[in-house]
């Protein structure tokens, strides 16, 4: 066991004492973005960096977040969503932890601010081309609670897959055959924000704590491997936007 | 500095913003649903600031030293006069003379795959659950170099004009081809791949060179061309994973065959 691991550090005090190997490993998480980036404006393009002090303070500012986050992580998100995860396999309600599963998604998905930056460049669009029968600001909400309603009902299902111990391959290949077999009859600006939104809904706290429900969820249900089903949440998270988002943009034309 | 203090004011108030609506919803079903105290509440709290300050500062950080240049350098990697030589114009241009761009799509991918925040927690997870079998390391890496290859290619197309669907289609083939052959153990952790690894680092750096991209190369419209790079970075993960995890089965049978001899 790592001297990290979080059991072992007791007061917030002392979680602040251990950040040291972390600044190390993400020193290393990090390194690689600034070299690419030196490498191409230095010898490249031949250029000097624009404001070189402003570059570096920035990455020193990269680097402490995510030390910090880590460290978070291992000390919130992550034993949040293992003993969430135990309470509700413990009081074994299937409607309040499908409840549960479908606000995470929604609540996390539609204050995102990557998907709110989407959706109104999709509803500017439309209200320049003026196609279709919602207007812009109609279009880009709704759009927003689409995609939000989707994530939810991925993550419930995810949930309900693994309390019946479903085969994940078979969700994800069944559905990405429907999506790819729906995309030619989508309208075009549809199929972009679709595929888009796969990629939008999956923010970095979202991740952690799904991942820790899946897996705190298979090891306290008798014959369930964290390993094979806990796993795959994330997975459709990204998936059913794409789905919900072509059949909107189907049925709103 | 002050910029950066203004700014980080800011992105505190964004982040916090972000988080709030999840922070109520853990508290709803913890305090009224489930009606139990939070263990170790104090070290949960501690961890949840360090959390919401952690990803302010990431994100501040990245605003002012990655993103402005990655965005003038994916301008300038894409001007047809860089690529071809002074007086060049974009109608001009072969196909292969984008290899700079080509080449900084597949480094910028490789290297903001690593950085991702979503990605390293679920390393973590991985490595844990895994009883260490899958490193997160190794893991991230193989992610990164499926991202990395997938960036390259889709510039290769926007550049070409290719249909995204055909490549969709071929690589769902793939998908499901390996799913069937690789460890089972190991299907559901790289199908997850695929969803965290466009994220905050990545997906800015990387719309910014398709978009530029589709700008510059005649014919090509940003709707249509610039979308389907993150499609494509959703799923080559997905093989990258399951094709590594075959192939060390496969070279580890091979071993096993070589020393029983």
């Amino acid at each position: 066991m790592s001297p990290l691991e979080p059991s072992r550090v007791q007061r917030p005090g002392a979680a602040l004492a251990v950040v040291g190997r972390p600044i190390a490993e993400n020193l290393r998480d990090v390194v690689p973005v600034a070299g690419v980036v030196g490498v191409f404006q230095l010898l490249v393009l031949r250029e000097p960096f624009p404001d070189l002090g402003q570059t570096l303070v920035g990455l020193v500012a990269v680097v402490a977040g995510l030390t910090l986050f880590v460290q978070g992580l291992r000390l919130a998100l992550f034993p949040l969503g293992d003993s969430m995860a135990t309470s509700f396999a413990r009081k074994g309600s299937v409607p309040w932890l499908l409840a549960f599963a479908f606000a995470l998604g929604f609540g996390t998905t539609v204050a995102e601010p990557a998907l709110i930056a989407v959706a109104d460049e999709a509803g500017r669009a439309r209200t320049l081309s003026g196609t279709g029968e919602l207007d812009g600001g109609d279009y880009s909400l709704a759009l927003r609670y689409v995609v939000a309603i989707a994530v939810g009902a991925a993550i419930a299902l995810g949930v309900l897959r693994i309390l019946k111990g479903w085969p994940i391959h078979r969700i994800i290949i069944g559905g990405y055959a429907i999506t790819i077999a729906l995309t030619p009859f989508a309208p075009n600006d549809a199929v972009g924000i679709a595929y888009d939104a796969g990629g939008v809904t999956t923010s970095t706290i979202t991740v952690p704590l799904v991942a820790a429900l899946g897996i705190g969820l298979s090891r306290s249900i008798r014959g369930r491997n964290p390993m094979l089903d806990g796993f795959g949440l994330i997975a459709l998270a990204s998936l059913v936007p794409i789905l919900f988002v072509l059949l909107f943009g189907m049925a709103v034309g | 500095m002050p910029v950066v203090a203004t700014s980080l004011t800011a992105g505190l108030a964004e982040t916090v913003r972000g988080v709030l609506p999840i922070f109520c919803i853990l508290a709803v079903f913890q305090f009224a649903v489930l009606r139990r105290k939070v263990p170790h509440a104090r070290r949960v709290a501690a961890g949840a600031v360090m959390v919401v300050v952690g990803l302010a500062l990431f994100i501040v950080g990245l605003e002012t030293a990655l993103f402005p240049i990655g965005r003038t350098m994916a301008e300038q990697l894409t001007d047809p006069e860089f690529l071809a030589g002074q007086g060049a114009t974009a109608e001009g241009i072969e196909w292969w003379q984008y290899y700079w761009v080509f080449l900084f799509g597949a480094a910028i991918s490789f290297a903001t795959t690593l950085a991702e925040p979503a990605l390293i927690a679920v390393g973590l997870k991985a490595e844990d659950v895994s009883g260490g079998t899958v490193r997160a390391w190794p893991l991230r890496v193989t992610i990164a170099t499926g991202v990395s290859l997938s960036v390259a290619l889709s510039m290769w197309r926007i550049v070409v004009g290719a249909p995204l669907l055909v490549f969709l289609i071929v690589g769902y083939v793939i998908v499901a081809a390996l799913t069937t052959l690789a460890p089972k153990s190991i299907v559901p952790l790289a199908y997850d791949s695929g969803g965290v690894t466009t994220s905050t680092v990545t997906v800015p750096v990387v719309t910014a060179l398709g978009l530029g991209l589709a700008s510059t190369v005649p014919g090509r419209s940003e709707l249509e061309h610039g979308f389907g790079v993150i499609a494509l970075a959703v799923l080559f993960p997905m093989i990258a994973v399951m094709g590594y995890a075959q192939l060390s089965v496969v070279l580890g049978h091979r071993t096993a065959k070589r020393g029983r001899r």
